[in-house]
């Protein structure tokens, strides 16, 4: 018992490091931060939660994959550790846009609950239990909603807080009504157990409603219509930084969670392979239903918002249609390409914000026309706008076209156009020629359009812009040379 | 060791390179921009200089770079892509020339400019589908700015409206070689394990697949009736820009059609064939008819590239050999001329006396206040008509005797687009340049534009520039057995095999 309580210690290492830096940033600031001025409070938690970051980062490192511990309650595969590692990564760039960002009040707090957030996601990657997949969930949702309410001088932000609550809410409960039918028709909480069950016992009209239950979650979380009502609001209203993690770190761990549920937890009710023979209870066929519409949907709304928080919420929806689309390649030819496309689809969103981030430090940042001229105010700043903006748009050499590409071959080789997926990978590359009118929109303005007053250069701090050359960096090199994921799978 | 992968890299090199420079002062970003072009057509020529025809594409670079996709770094050469090579090295410097009068952004202008042809030259040089297709989309977004700041008569709407025909071709050519790697199996993306996987796809499938590759790198050519991003994009686009659209980057759809879709899917060709004939048949008459009637030069010139493109895909679509080398000549041939009537509309007229309305034209005796440009314009007029000694003719004519021998009606068709491209280039060329001033009337109607200051001389740079292409499309004229050597041995090889013996029983 003690060997088995020592691998579960050296498995939980990551959240305990950053559960004490979170404790670290609230006394740092209660104890060092009194009767200092704002800016400076934001420096230091900032600083101090990077520095927890790092040290989780490195700690995972350390310990590489470990397989599964405490009797397959987490299973630190290979995925499991790159989805770690991953949301980190995506939570010390969201950490980062705060630095350029406008200082707002109780900042130890709010770096605190993003830590928090990020132990909610380090958790989903590697649960394999119901249990430990919702206690996952919901630390990092109940985080989420506060970090997106955290502004109270701004209306908004109290509606996103509170759209993106009840309806998350109403996605846990689904969720955990789904669980406990599933628990009920099992008789175990262990994705392996269930599914071996699940094939002994295939499961009926009950079985599909628990499944559907599920669904409903994982379209919730990953923002796959129908259930992404919430994003235009949530990206819109929520503070810049909460934005960032919600439409990046947030995403990843979900479709990390959600992937494992799905095909080693449920896999058994995935439906044939062939269109004609996938039975009742059959998820494939709807998952590639809602991200067919995700497609549809997201691509097309996005070209009517003037708003650029809109626009990448509805360009977030197009994106969730092409990861689900990976999910459901995932079954045959593994994570992988899933994985590449959230990662770098996170990385290009969360450099996107960090633009807006910087760029509303001086004037409001909201419509499409507010970017005008940010080529004068900044060139770095609108030269990183560029990749990440190309990226999501799926031009090469940049991560966001390997992703697309990647992911829509995997989805084809399933069984060309035999198999649902095929249809849907034809439709994400129409969708993505729709896609590039709207995102060229966004450039036009940053590089293109003269705003009638002439505007001043606005002042970049140092760290700001070398986060954001890190994170077009990346993208160009892991475009280049995919094989630095793709490889690890 | 041949240098010709230095070339996309010296010119991307270039493009970063002319945008520090450019930043900090215009006429350094100028000549870092030639400099880069002059490297490319001087790496090219020389390694044209010691290039052996051959059947084969011969391998310059061979490596793994995604291995888990069976995606290989591959370039290659063949005396098709070499023509093709030479033809942008060419037609870049000449565009740089003509671009020498871009003031504003000049750093952001040249490092746009410089990334557009290192795509082209990357296309060119391709021998995985993969890479082929990395390199046509990099290609595609700098077209974008080009056009939308730099550019003129509704740029923004032109500059949009070709990137999305752009870029909707190339998803379309993106879903059909996906679909072959998938439905097929294919182990990679190699033109050789694609056109095995293509060999397992059903007639059915192959048919739809081929229209939706085919289709899409005909987009970028031109083919009627998906041309018409073409005349509104290259009257917005910028004169160096227009120079490089006509010039070079339709002939990568053209290139993409004659490298992937034909060799891929054989049977699908012959069951296209008769469509694509018509359609290219219908671009040439259409596009010319239409260039008689309009009252902008630049239209006029765009519709004629569109005409003369539409030659190209005649070409390819008799699927013979000696009509495929005529539309491989066609390329080089259409791009040096349709470059150098840019040339003389967008840099020498427009910029000198601000109109580009015939009738206001017509109205200024040009060819006694700007008699250079008058005579550089008949002179490309001439080789746009396909007169012998210049390189339109040999082209042309084996165009129209392998469409002869394939369907007499075409050959009929396409002829009287020959008569009505003459008709078009001669009365656009009396129009423009030997009107008359005719009295008090026009003077005041064309306001002070037709004042008889004496205009601003052909400068340097658009003499050498002119003077580049001219001898590009007489030396090719007088003697086009210098590409044809290199063309025909690679029309021998295997990979076209099937598709000629399907294509012309």
């Amino acid at each position: 018992m003690t060997g088995d309580y020592g691998a579960l210690g050296r498995a939980l290492l990551p959240e305990g490091v950053l559960v004490a830096t979170a404790l670290v940033v609230i006394l740092c600031d209660l104890v060092w931060g009194r009767g200092r001025g704002r800016e400076s409070r934001l420096q230091a938690s900032v600083l101090l939660g990077l520095l927890g970051l790092v040290a989780a980062c490195a700690v995972l490192w350390q310990e590489g994959v470990l397989g599964e511990v405490a009797a397959g309650a987490l299973n630190l595969d290979f995925l499991a550790v790159a989805v770690r590692v991953g949301v980190v990564v995506l939570s010390g760039f969201s950490l980062l846009t705060l630095v350029g960002g406008s200082v707002r009040s109780r900042p130890a707090e709010y770096v605190a609950l993003l830590l928090f957030a990020t132990v909610g996601f380090l958790q989903m990657a590697a649960a394999q239990t119901l249990l430990l997949a919702f206690l996952g969930l919901e630390l990092a949702s109940l985080s989420l909603y506060v970090l997106a309410g955290y502004d109270r001088t701004r209306s908004e932000s109290a509606e996103a807080a509170l759209k993106y609550y009840l309806q998350g809410g109403v996605s846990a409960a689904v969720l955990l009504f789904g669980f406990s039918l599933l628990y009920g028709l099992t008789g175990s909480i262990g994705f392996r157990e269930i599914s071996l069950v699940l094939v002994s016992h295939p499961p009926g009209a009950l079985g599909a409603v628990a499944v559907g239950m599920v669904l409903v979650a994982f379209g919730y979380k990953v923002a796959v219509a129908p259930f992404h009502l919430w994003a235009p609001d949530v990206y819109q209203g929520a503070p810049t930084s909460s934005a960032a993690l919600i439409a990046s770190a947030s995403k990843l761990a979900g479709v990390a969670l959600f992937w494992r549920l799905l095909w080693s937890g449920l896999g058994p009710t995935s439906g044939g392979v062939n269109l004609l023979s996938s039975g009742p209870g059959g998820w494939v066929l709807v998952v590639a239903g809602m991200a067919a519409a995700s497609l549809v949907l997201g691509n097309l709304v996005a070209l009517a918002q003037r708003n650029l928080r809109r626009l990448l919420a509805y360009s977030a929806i197009g994106h969730a249609g092409g990861l689900a689309l990976g999910l459901l390649a995932a079954g045959e030819v593994g994570p992988g390409p899933l994985f590449y496309y959230a990662a770098t689809y996170g990385l290009a969103t969360v450099g996107i914000f960090g633009c807006i981030a910087l760029a509303e430090r001086e004037k409001s940042c909201e419509t499409l026309e507010d970017l005008a001229g940010l080529w004068r105010r900044s060139p770095v700043v609108a030269a990183c706008l560029a990749v990440f903006v190309l990226s999501l748009a799926g031009i090469p050499p940049l991560a966001g076209f390997f992703g697309k590409f990647v992911v829509f071959a995997a989805a084809l080789r399933i069984d060309g156009l035999g198999h649902p997926a095929g249809w849907v990978a034809l439709l994400a590359v129409v969708m993505s020629m729709v896609s590039l009118y709207y995102y060229l929109i966004v450039l036009k303005q940053a590089w293109l359009v003269v705003p009638p007053t002439p505007p001043r250069r606005m002042a970049v701090p140092l760290v700001a812009s070398l986060a954001l050359v890190a994170a077009a960096a990346g993208l160009v090199v892991l475009g280049v040379f995919p094989s630095i994921l793709l490889g690890l799978f | 060791m041949s240098l010709l992968p230095w070339i996309p890299y010296v010119t991307f090199a270039g493009a970063l390179l002319a945008y520090v420079a450019g930043s900090r002062s215009a006429r350094a970003g100028r000549v870092v921009a030639l400099l880069t072009a002059l490297a490319g057509l001087g790496l090219a020529l020389v390694a044209a200089a010691g290039f052996v025809p051959g059947q084969e594409l011969q391998t310059l670079v061979n490596r793994a770079w995604i291995p888990e996709l069976g995606i290989r770094y591959h370039l290659a050469v063949d005396g098709i892509s070499l023509t093709l090579i030479v033809l942008t090295g060419v037609a870049t410097t000449a565009a740089v020339l003509f671009s020498w009068t871009v003031a504003d952004r000049v750093g952001e202008f040249f490092a746009l400019f410089l990334g557009l042809i290192g795509g082209v030259y990357g296309v060119f040089l391709s021998a995985d589908v993969f890479l082929f297709f990395v390199f046509y989309e990099i290609a595609i977004v700098p077209k974008y700015f080009l056009i939308a700041l730099w550019g003129s008569t509704r740029r923004e709407y032109g500059a949009m409206k070709l990137v999305l025909y752009s870029f909707a071709g190339s998803g379309l050519v993106l879903a059909g070689v996906l679909w072959t790697y998938g439905s097929g199996a294919a182990e990679g993306f190699s033109l050789g394990a694609l056109t095995a996987a293509a060999a397992r796809l059903s007639p059915v499938e192959g048919g739809v697949v081929f229209a939706l590759v085919f289709f899409g790198f005909a987009t970028l050519a031109g083919l009627f009736p998906l041309h018409t991003w073409a005349p509104t994009g290259h009257v917005a686009a910028p004169t160096g820009v227009s120079m490089l659209l006509a010039g070079v980057v339709m002939k990568l759809g053209a290139y993409g059609c004659l490298r992937v879709a034909l060799p891929l899917f054989p049977d699908a060709f012959a069951a296209w064939q008769a469509t694509l004939g018509w359609l290219a048949v219908a671009g040439i008459v259409y596009a010319g008819l239409v260039a008689l009637v309009q009252d902008d030069f630049k239209f006029v010139i765009g519709y004629s590239s569109v005409s003369h493109m539409g030659f190209v895909m005649l070409g390819l679509a008799t699927g013979e050999r000696e009509a495929l080398g005529g539309a491989v000549l066609q390329m080089f041939s259409h791009g040096v001329i349709a470059g150098l009537l840019f040339a003389v509309v967008g840099r020498m007229v427009y910029e000198r006396t601000h109109t580009r309305d015939l009738t206001e034209l017509q109205a200024l005796p040009l060819h006694r206040l700007l008699p250079g440009a008058a005579a550089i314009f008949v002179v490309a007029g001439l080789a746009s008509m396909g007169l012998p000694g210049f390189s339109g003719f040999p082209s042309e004519l084996t165009i129209l005797v392998g469409a002869w021998r394939h369907h007499v009606p075409w050959a009929l068709a396409a002829g009287f687009g020959v008569l009505v491209a003459g008709a078009f280039t001669i009365k656009v060329m009396q129009r423009a340049f030997f009107g008359q001033l005719r009295g008090a009337a026009d003077a005041t109607r064309v306001g002070h534009a037709a004042e008889h200051a004496p205009m601003e001389p052909l400068t340097l740079p658009e003499k050498a520039g002119a003077t580049l292409l001219i001898a590009a499309t007489v030396i090719v004229g007088l003697k086009p057995d210098l590409l044809l050597d290199w063309i025909m041995p690679a029309l021998q090889s295997p990979a076209f095999a099937l598709t000629l013996t399907k294509g012309h029983p």
